[in-house]
């Protein structure tokens, strides 16, 4: 069951991420022509919107360092990702592989003592 | 969720920094002494702040037909305690907004309120309501992580439309259209992170029942069960 529970949780996962690609209708191109880019960041749409809403505002601070291209922009968040799921199977690995000589462990001493 | 850089007034820069370096310092005492009491936890802190890593750099399509990113921070709350993920997120923002350009320094404070601040208190009270009332351990989980994740965006909304109220309907009108780019967006994403959690925490009682026993997160009796 719980095997079964954890193959559900990951499927409803890719499920939600995949349905939208596939739902979302390409929009018209806007007024200008320029069509509309579709999945673009909500953190950008943020951005335009605080142009609409105050025209006349300006950053005042610009970012220290770009990523050269999207490239590599795409290669540290990939990096990023990495490093993260990198250590999180490593721990669970050590965990699956702990509990199983534990459990082993347990089963000899309890061979050990019926023997006795 | 990430305001970018320079895209706050200065007042607000600063306020939101202001407020939010207590609950890291704090964050950062209440690690330090955790890790002193209990060297052996410190393979799982680095999980948690590993999740966050992962889930706030994966970028997701949503229905709204824009993206972003889940925060990943319901994990630590609910293991480590709501102040732990105060440092551990901004690390995470830091990195971004260092090298990715994504976010920014002067946003930091403002950022760190929303993602390591609200994120993680709102999953820990949540999670704490949500077992009170009896809910299945799973169901609290999925709760506490996935209202985390969507809080975090409606603090950035409201975080905008304080900086940026609307020049007709003021603050609410302003709010409206920040939550109707981010909230509205986050909802299927929220789901994902609760789901994503409850997958981890799976994992986690299956082969480290000993661990979350000792953090107080699982009883005895849930251990066995």
């Amino acid at each position: 069951m719980k095997r079964h529970q954890n193959f559900l949780l990951l499927l409803a996962v890719v499920l939600l991420t995949a349905l939208p690609l596939w739902l979302v209708q390409k929009p018209a191109a806007d007024a200008v022509g320029q069509p509309v880019e579709l999945f673009a960041g909500a953190d950008n749409k943020a951005k335009d919107l605080i142009g609409e809403i105050d025209p006349n505002y300006r950053p005042w601070f610009k970012p220290l360092m770009e990523p050269a291209s999207a490239e590599i922009a795409s290669l540290l968040f990939a990096l990023q990702a990495a490093l993260g799921a990198g250590f999180i199977g490593y721990y669970l690995g050590v965990s699956v592989t702990r509990e199983r000589m534990q459990r082993e462990a347990q089963m000899c001493a309890e061979k050990k003592l019926s023997a006795d | 969720m990430h305001i970018m850089e320079g895209f706050l007034p200065v007042e607000h820069a600063v306020g939101w920094t202001i407020a939010s370096a207590p609950f890291v310092a704090y964050g950062l005492y209440a690690i330090k002494k955790r890790v002193r009491q209990y060297p052996e936890q410190r393979m799982l802190l680095g999980v948690a702040a590993a999740f966050t890593f992962v889930l706030s750099a994966l970028k997701l399509p949503s229905v709204t037909g824009s993206c972003s990113h889940p925060t990943g921070t319901g994990l630590g709350a609910l293991l480590f305690g709501p102040a732990a993920m105060a440092p551990i997120g901004l690390v995470v923002l830091l990195f971004q907004a260092l090298l990715l350009a994504h976010g920014g320094l002067t946003t930091l404070g403002a950022n760190t309120f929303s993602m390591a601040i609200v994120g993680p208190f709102a999953a820990v009270a949540l999670f704490r309501l949500a077992r009170s009332l009896k809910l299945s351990f799973a169901v609290s989980v999925f709760i506490a992580a996935s209202m985390a994740d969507l809080l975090t965006y409606v603090t950035t909304s409201v975080q905008l439309a304080w900086a940026f109220p609307d020049p007709q309907g003021g603050f609410g009108a302003s709010f409206l259209k920040f939550a109707g780019i981010f909230s509205v967006t986050q909802i299927p994403l929220a789901i994902s992170e609760g789901l994503l959690t409850v997958l981890i925490f799976n994992a986690l009682k299956r082969f480290n029942p000993q661990e979350l026993q000792d953090l107080n997160v699982i009883t005895r009796a849930e251990v066995r069960a």
